[in-house]
């Protein structure tokens, strides 16, 4: 007898991405771009995070061709974006196969309460979390793999670094705690008690925690790793910059080589411009697109 | 004491540690070439098995894997690990390791949706194992030379050939250690 969508399967594929980078594409091309610097996924969408900040209004669920398209031009695993709570978006990316739903706060939420329960699905899903709290709602969901949300589109490391440590310490933080600790600690940051207890057994998520959200150098991508990523997501950073291609393998290579700083120095020459970021004083709080969901 | 080296260019390495200290050996992080001196077998572990073989081309690592393997030193291969050992990659020109004569099938169970787990027999090494598919490859043809391990639906999923093992599923996920003591059955037996 075969079972399929189980937690084990479903977590089991993130902890495969582990030590490898996620790429945001909009084409066919992109993707194969990406697959050939060595991607160990793509995500599909109409728009990068920084076009989407940019051209404003209501971000939906990319068109179903440019999915499509993507399915079929790579090996590689398939992401895309449902926007948060919508459970058909959702559907809809499982029905055409995708591999992975990131149930997103870059796109325009659809419930402002609630999110998708994702134990429901055969697809597993990938969430945003800002702290531990977050970090355990999206799980008791049934999220099977997590990301900072960093601030999307922003070319700016500074938010991913503060959600990545914020978890981190946090973690650390309950392994001390005694049993009586946990329940009031619970209550506190919003998360079930029993995943906190198992957490603070482990000394670790259930799940991989990627770094997202701002990263545009390779230097970035080898800071998000050196504070306990277990890989990354590069979203506008890649396409927006001079030259894609070489860019992208950078990323790749740094990432592996989180540590070997020479290397990382040879990568990071003549890159070309990397993409302008974005100062964290100049976003309006409306646009702050990590504070869409909690 | 044995020493196994995980490749960790990529991929389910944490687990693979877990595995072989749970089996009393020295695990290590295997990044570069030199460190392959260090260990008595390698685990190529699951990932993505395009971005372990280009990340492999790029650090001489390919060869020295090559090497290392031509002194008869074993290999365990679990699903993206059992491409890279592969000799032939169905609907692609080039392979990459080519130690085991056998073509794979990449995805050849079909997109993450429908990855699965099943109760599997490893005949003589692991009866009624639990085995956990990830978009997982299957061998669609092996050389005379090669010992069929297993098969889950008449699709081989796990192969010998002389030194050299593949998966198409991932031990490491589960708590079952029966096929990675048989791995270092093999390596202590290497190295006498």
């Amino acid at each position: 007898m075969s079972n399929i969508g189980t937690d084990r399967v479903k977590r089991g594929m993130a902890e495969m991405q582990k030590g490898g980078v996620i790429m945001d594409v909009v084409n066919a091309e992109q993707a194969k771009i990406a697959e050939e610097a060595g991607a160990v996924a793509v995500m599909a969408l109409e728009r990068v995070p920084s076009d989407i900040r940019a051209a404003g209004g209501v971000a939906r669920m990319a068109d179903p061709t440019i999915t499509e398209e993507v399915l079929g031009a790579v090996s590689i695993p398939v992401m895309a974006k449902a926007r948060i709570g919508h459970i058909t978006e959702a559907r809809v990316l499982e029905a055409m196969g995708v591999d992975y739903i990131d149930e997103s706060e870059v796109l325009t939420p659809a419930d402002d309460i609630y999110h998708i329960n994702k134990s429901d699905f055969t697809v597993p899903f990938v969430c945003g979390c800002r702290n531990l709290g977050e970090a355990a709602r999206r799980i008791g969901e049934g999220a099977s793999m997590l990301r900072t949300k960093g601030e999307p589109g922003t070319g700016n490391i500074v938010e991913a670094v503060r959600h990545m440590r914020q978890v981190q310490s946090e973690i650390r933080m309950l392994t001390a705690m005694s049993r009586d600790e946990v329940m009031t600690y619970a209550k506190e940051i919003g998360a079930p008690f029993e995943l906190l207890l198992e957490i603070r057994e482990e000394g670790r998520l259930p799940v991989v925690n990627f770094a997202a959200g701002g990263i545009a150098t390779p230097s970035d991508a080898a800071l998000m790793m050196e504070l306990g990523a277990d890989g990354v997501f590069v979203g506008s950073g890649i396409f927006k910059s001079a030259n894609p291609a070489k860019f992208a393998k950078a990323i790749v290579e740094a990432t592996t080589h989180y540590q070997d700083y020479k290397l990382i120095a040879e990568l990071s020459k003549d890159l070309g411009e990397a993409m302008k970021g974005l100062d964290m004083g100049t976003i309006e709080a409306h646009d702050r697109m990590q504070d869409r969901s909690e | 004491m044995t020493t196994i080296g995980v490749l960790a260019l990529q991929g389910a390495v944490r687990e693979h540690i877990r595995c072989i200290q749970a089996c009393d050996a020295q695990a290590i992080e295997i990044k570069r070439k030199e460190q392959l001196a260090e260990i008595d077998g390698l685990i190529l572990p699951g990932g993505e098995s395009t971005t372990i073989g280009r990340l492999m081309d790029s650090y001489g690592l390919f060869t020295a894997i090559q090497d290392f393997a031509r002194q008869g030193k074993p290999i365990f291969g679990t699903c993206a690990g059992m491409i890279i050992m592969a000799k032939s990659i169905q609907g692609q020109a080039k392979a990459h390791l080519g130690l085991i004569d056998m073509t794979v099938a990449r995805n050849a169970f079909g997109r993450q949706v429908a990855s699965f787990e099943a109760e599997i027999n490893v005949p003589a090494i692991a009866n009624d194992f639990r085995a956990v598919f990830i978009r997982a490859p299957y061998v669609v043809e092996v050389g005379d030379d090669v010992e069929i391990l297993a098969t889950y639906e008449e699709h081989i999923v796990a192969v010998r050939q002389g030194p050299f093992i593949a998966t198409a599923f991932h031990p490491e996920l589960t708590d079952d250690q029966r096929l990675i003591s048989y791995f270092m059955d093999m390596v202590a037996q290497a190295k006498q």
